[in-house]
């Protein structure tokens, strides 16, 4: 479709005549967003590939190239900070396209009044973690906003990585046949975020799983592991990242709940709030699309990494209905795993 | 996890669901009340594993759902005032009034925060002396003690800032209106858990007797609801009609007395308007006169706030159990979570909410 933008178009959104939270929160609204907003406006080929990332080739050499902005609340939480966030989560971003993670820009948006000191933790926070990453930061900005017009502290980092390899990793490359590999437990991110975040007091503190995924990708490449597509599953979860790929690869995904590992202290945190962990933000976390005869290989190469000990295959691709996703719940009924509509909200009861 | 995952063991749930097809001769039709039940049979898929005949439909039972449609056009003028701080539990901040919900107040600037009890909405009064602090009070009995408590909390700390917008409802009226209604098909009732928790299972026995029809006590996981359903059907084989209780392990006869007491300190009961429905006799609680005074109804002149519902909504059939929802004819089409006719559709207990998010394919094939 081509973009025809005049003063006289109606707004392609005119449903929501302002932009809600839940615009941002990696559900159908967000994806609506993407689809009838900045698509329209920015479509090309590589953005339309809808990938965590852009692979752009320079001149024989591919690069991935990526950008994220970090807006946690608040800034230092179980497991990590704005600023190893700030890090992995883009250091993620660039693993998911199958790229080593090279180089790394920070934007700095900081409110006046900010503690200086505030701002010394998170940077030697992202010096940690680029040095762990093996990134290094090269170039930044910051800005300083008017008391009340920030909240704190934003941060906005984009990536640069080095595709060695020729595999492509895209939606599209998704067939039926595929098997879905899950890296680890999924929701803690989210439920360590909202413990600190409500002043929720559980059991047992839940530490965020913050982490560059750069090993246990690269370990499953370089071992010629046939993947089809990455995906790291933050905003959103799990759930939203199987439904944004069965809609891009036009596939039917089916996966099974007994095999997905979630912490038992996260579930009874989802429980109480009513919230499915499966659409619960995580950082440290990605499914792996790959062929079927690679499975028990691939299982052995992330078991052997502290960061896929826990890795899970979880299901497969068919070609049944396009765009959806399927869960055989533990009584073995199997129910639409769906986008949601909006934030995950707690319940009345 | 303990005490979770041994109700919702497949090997027990497979020896229940047998246990039922064995016992049904005829075709029954039974009322889940409780929304968060609607949503377990549906999640879970509980109605697949009951034998052909045996019919659940969806009852009253979402607080949400329930709250009447010119309440939520109260909140949002209320919402919408600059002094205000305006407290809610998650889930009513999508539901539609005529003209928006409270999410989109929030987005114009309006000062609307959720909070995980009516407890922390005091905290913030205290916290805010030079805000008017207002929070949202809906919910069946389960929600009543713990709204009663912040209120009388504010009276006790001499909160001059603090106030409820009240739409309080009762679930035993409304089991009688649909027994009563001639539209009525429901034979047997899983009453809601959390409900009995509180109040107790002695206002159900009248209603058993009178319309000669078995109440289950009956909890939230799949196992709770598979047994409740056996119960339910075992009476209605063998001719019997009486008030069970199968959720023994949070559930006394006479319910939490301390909790009853404070309700009827800090509440009346009223009749109420039911989204959808209409007004039912002393099925809903206000504020009592002890406690007029922090009733943000009359502190923010909304009292006189009048609306009319979407006419093409059916969520009063489908609240009542006379409609499924993908019997709607808007149902996925003209009323979707993004875009909802009714609260049935947004509300995390709705069944048209449910319907939507895990039933959609199979809908749209029937």
């Amino acid at each position: 479709m081509k973009p025809e933008f005049s003063t006289s178009c109606p707004l392609p959104l005119a449903d929501h005549p302002n932009v809600l939270l839940a615009h941002g929160g990696g559900g159908r609204l967000m994806n609506q967003l993407i689809e009838k907003l900045f698509l329209p406006a920015f479509g090309n080929p590589l953005l339309n590939q809808r990938h965590d990332g852009a692979v752009i080739d320079v001149r024989g050499q591919r690069l991935a190239f990526t950008t994220d902005s970090y807006v946690v609340r608040p800034l230092f939480f179980p497991g990590g900070d704005i600023g190893t966030l700030a890090v992995n989560g883009t250091v993620n971003d660039l693993v998911m396209c199958g790229a080593r993670p090279k180089w790394l820009s920070a934007g700095f948006i900081i409110e006046e009044g900010l503690p200086m000191e505030t701002l010394w933790r998170v940077v030697q926070s992202m010096r940690q973690a680029a040095a762990a990453a093996g990134v290094e930061l090269v170039t930044g900005d910051t800005k300083v906003v008017d008391k009340g017009k920030g909240d704190g502290l934003f941060i906005n980092t984009a990536g640069l990585g080095v595709v060695g390899h020729n595999v492509v990793i895209a939606p599209a490359r998704v067939v039926p046949g595929d098997v879905v590999l899950l890296s680890g437990d999924v929701g803690r991110h989210g439920m360590a975020i909202m413990s600190v975040r409500e002043g929720l007091q559980f059991e047992s503190t839940i530490e965020s799983d913050c982490a560059p995924l750069t090993a246990p990708v690269l370990a499953l490449l370089d071992a010629g592991v046939e993947i089809h597509c990455l995906r790291d599953l933050t905003r959103g979860g799990l759930a939203s990242a199987l439904n944004e790929i069965a809609v891009a690869a036009r596939v039917q995904v089916d996966i099974d709940e007994s095999a997905l590992p979630v912490r038992e202290e996260v579930r009874g945190a989802c429980e109480i709030l009513g919230l499915d962990p499966l659409y619960v933000a995580n950082e440290g976390r990605f499914v792996a699309f790959i062929s079927p005869r690679d499975l028990p290989r691939a299982l052995d190469l992330l078991h052997a990494h502290a960061l896929g000990a826990d890795a899970k295959f979880i299901g497969t691709v068919g070609a049944g209905t396009p765009g959806l996703v399927t869960l055989k719940n533990r009584l073995g009924v199997a129910r639409v795993l769906d986008l949601l509509s909006g934030e995950q909200l707690p319940r009345i009861c | 996890m303990k005490f979770l995952d041994e109700y919702r063991d497949a090997a027990r749930a497979r020896q229940f669901a047998v246990a039922t097809a064995r016992t049904v001769t005829r075709p029954w039709t039974l009322m889940e009340v409780c929304g968060g039940q609607t949503h377990a049979i549906v999640k879970f898929g509980l109605d697949e594993l009951l034998p052909r005949g045996l019919e659940l439909v969806h009852g009253p039972g979402c607080p949400v759902c329930v709250t009447p449609v010119e309440l939520i056009d109260k909140a949002l003028e209320i919402a919408a005032r600059p002094e205000v701080i305006f407290c809610s539990f998650g889930d009513m901040l999508r539901v539609p009034g005529t003209q928006a919900d409270l999410l989109s107040v929030k987005a114009r600037g309006g000062d609307v925060r959720i909070v995980y009890s009516p407890l922390g909405a005091v905290k913030l009064a205290r916290e805010n002396p030079a805000r008017e602090v207002v929070f949202f009070a809906v919910g069946f009995e389960t929600t009543a003690p713990a709204n009663a408590m912040a209120v009388a909390q504010a009276r006790e700390f001499g909160l001059k800032n603090f106030s409820l917008l009240v739409s309080h409802v009762l679930v035993p009226p409304a089991m009688e209106a649909i027994l009563a209604s001639a539209a009525n098909r429901v034979q047997g009732f899983l009453a809601a858990g959390h409900v009995c928790a509180v109040m107790g299972f002695t206002e159900y026995e009248p209603i058993s007797r009178r319309y000669r029809v078995p109440i289950v006590v009956t909890g939230f996981e799949p196992l709770d609801i598979l047994q409740g359903v056996l119960m339910c059907v075992e009476q209605l084989e063998t001719g019997r009609a009486g008030v069970e209780n199968q959720y023994t392990r949070a559930v006394r006869r006479e319910g939490n007395t301390p909790a009853q007491q404070l309700i009827r300190e800090v509440f009346r009961v009223v009749p109420r308007k039911w989204r959808g429905v209409g007004e039912i006799p002393q099925s809903g609680l206000s504020l009592s006169a002890a406690y007029a005074g922090f009733d943000a109804e009359q502190r923010f002149g909304v009292a006189d706030v009048c609306a009319e519902e979407s006419s093409e909504c059916i969520s009063g059939l489908i609240l009542q159990g006379i409609r499924k929802p993908h019997e709607c004819p808007a149902f996925g089409t003209r009323c979707t979570p993004e875009h909802p006719l009714g609260a049935t559709m947004v509300s995390s207990e709705g069944a048209c909410a449910a319907y939507h998010r895990y039933r959609r394919v199979q809908a749209a094939q029937s």
